[in-house]
């Protein structure tokens, strides 16, 4: 925006309102600590309106599609991790199914139903820190203390499928490296038991109170056509009121068994932001409460031999397993040429990866869609004319995930 | 009644020539279109209700001469819940494709994204700078000619396993 336009909006503003009409220029960040994570805002202030903003990205870019074109494909799964380090497993899952669809794998249906819970356990994890988030930034720390208890809980389960916590590096192509186990199921009957209850308290806490809706109705709205034209996906979109959900618009992983709504909201701002993610969390619980109900019996992992590595006790003992632990390692299973576009419901929208091979070890080009770099444009429309505490509020409700940003 | 891809193509391949339209293994329509006729091609295809971007990028093919470059475009139509890949082939003394800001506003940073790897430039687009990397690099990391490691490294030779 030129200086005149800006000028010229400051104008109109200072006409309608009491501020000194003084434009001042007010860099929010790159480390702020109201921006969570590393965002450049150049904001254009006039007392504590905003009259424009330009945002700089790229601050913690690390080239992972430059590295993915370096790596065989198993070995691309700890990339995912760190798109949204806040639901890792979708990613990483999501990068397994769309190798399986390359390669043409048939996905016994177990798996389907470990993974939807898997990726539904890390959905309520990314929507709680987004919306606790939110509450912080509204001045509610308590509900954010409380959340982050049961976000560890979650932790706690992802740990007894793949040991780790953060950057999961969850299951393999095919399926995953071992089956659900005693401790596991017994830690998600027990958060599916106690965490409904914390979380009403949560939403208690906020849902309903007066002062957070006078602050967050309103702010940082968004039309749906606007939203469509950005691209935007996910709750960003939906509480515009557009019913897009990967999950029910192309169903992967056996999402067409379950029975669960897709919330939307109405006025695009924050409130709905939050109350979409509030009610997604719900609509979560009853998706994994489903799936360990009807869990199928069955193998863990898909029978291909190529891609899945085979039990160490068979590798010191069997010469083809040695063969394919052999071949697995070092990135030399055959990979078939082609081209494939698949995507998943992320915890921002849809995480799409589009991939083509040319039958080598490694992907020949892979392009992750990363639904944060694509709504995080809006950004400044949503922002200009509001207050600066509101463009926090803005930031916080819309989830921007740095690591999604700058891949 | 929802309509396939190809009765949207019929519809507006009267228009453009250069539509070649085929259909993948793995059921994704897949068309080629020059540069010239690209940005009619889907203001078209907007209309007729593919409004939603899902992914703009592009991709290097060093081997192939003439069309070293490629533009991709991913259209998604919610209604009838179809999905288009749509490409533009592009050489590299002439790398330079119609914007497509004005009718997506999203393609903005998508298309900075591949400027930025690159070096496709777009016409008409509003800001057509770098974004995830620094502004005063002079190359376009994402091109085949810049090895990921040292090239000087033997140790990494891919000569043992015959590829």
């Amino acid at each position: 925006m030129s200086e005149v336009d800006i000028r010229k909006q400051a104008a109109v503003l200072a006409s309608t309102e009491t501020i000194d009409g003084e434009i001042a220029t007010l860099n929010l960040g790159p480390t702020h600590p109201a921006t969570h994570g590393i965002f450049q805002n150049i904001l254009q202030v006039d007392g504590e309106r905003i009259l424009s903003a330009e945002q700089t990205v790229g601050y913690i870019h690390r080239a992972f599609e430059k590295l993915s074109e370096r790596r065989p494909y198993n070995q691309i799964t700890p990339i995912t991790d760190r798109l949204n380090y806040c639901s890792s497993p979708i990613n990483n899952i999501g990068w397994h199914m769309t190798v399986e669809k390359l390669i043409g794998a048939d996905i016994p249906k177990r798996v389907d139903y470990m993974r939807v819970i898997m990726m539904e356990l890390a959905r309520i994890a990314d929507h709680l820190v987004c919306n606790s988030v939110i509450g912080v930034d509204t001045g509610a720390l308590t509900g954010f203390t409380y959340m982050f208890q049961e976000r560890e809980k979650i932790y706690d389960i992802y740990e007894e499928i793949c040991g780790a916590r953060l950057t999961t590096n969850v299951g393999r192509i095919g399926g995953f490296d071992r089956d659900f186990n005693e401790a596991l199921i017994t830690k998600l009957r027990d958060f599916l038991k106690e965490f409904p209850a914390k979380f009403d308290e949560f939403c208690s806490l906020l849902e309903r109170n007066r002062i957070f809706m006078d602050r967050t109705i309103g702010a940082g709205p968004i039309s749906a056509e606007r939203a469509m034209q950005y691209s935007f996906a996910g709750p960003n979109l939906r509480a515009t009121g557009l019913d897009y959900d990967v999950r029910v618009m192309s169903p992967y992983s056996s999402y067409e068994d379950f029975d669960f709504i897709v919330p939307v909201g109405t006025e695009g701002d924050t409130y709905d932001r939050f109350m979409v993610r509030q009610q997604e969390i719900r609509e979560s619980l009853k998706i994994i409460e489903q799936a360990l109900e009807n869990m199928p019996e069955g193998n863990y992992h898909a029978d291909i031999p190529d891609f899945y590595l085979p039990p160490k006790e068979e590798v010191y003992s069997s010469m083809e397993a040695l063969i394919y632990h052999f071949k697995i390692v070092m990135g030399e299973t055959p990979i078939p040429k082609g081209e494939v576009y698949f995507s998943v419901e992320g915890g921002n929208g849809e995480l799409g990866y589009y991939l083509v091979s040319d039958g080598g070890r490694t992907p020949y080009r892979l392009h992750f869609r990363r639904p944060c770099f694509i709504y995080y444009q809006a950004y400044p429309e949503m922002i200009t004319g509001s207050l600066l505490s509101d463009a926090i509020l803005t930031m916080s409700s819309m989830n921007v995930i740095a690591g999604e940003l700058d891949a | 009644m929802s309509k396939t891809v190809e009765a949207y193509i019929e519809e507006i391949s009267k228009d453009f020539s250069s539509i070649e339209l085929s259909v993948d293994n793995y059921g994704m329509h897949n068309a080629f279109i020059t540069k010239d006729e690209i940005y009619g091609v889907i203001e078209k295809l907007k209309e007729a209700g593919f409004n939603f971007l899902t992914d703009l990028t592009g991709s290097h093919y060093p081997e192939n001469e003439g069309q070293e470059f490629q533009v991709v475009y991913h259209l998604h139509h919610f209604y009838d819940n179809l999905r288009i890949r749509l490409k533009v082939n592009l050489s590299k003394d002439h790398l330079e494709v119609p914007s497509i800001t004005d009718l997506y506003a999203g393609a903005n940073w998508m298309e900075r994204e591949t400027f930025d790897f690159y070096g496709i430039q777009f016409s008409n687009h509003p800001n057509l700078s770098r974004i995830l990397n620094v502004d005063d690099m002079d190359y376009h990391p994402m091109r085949k000619e810049f090895a990921l490691e040292d090239e000087t490294r033997e140790d990494k030779e891919d000569k043992y396993f015959g590829r």
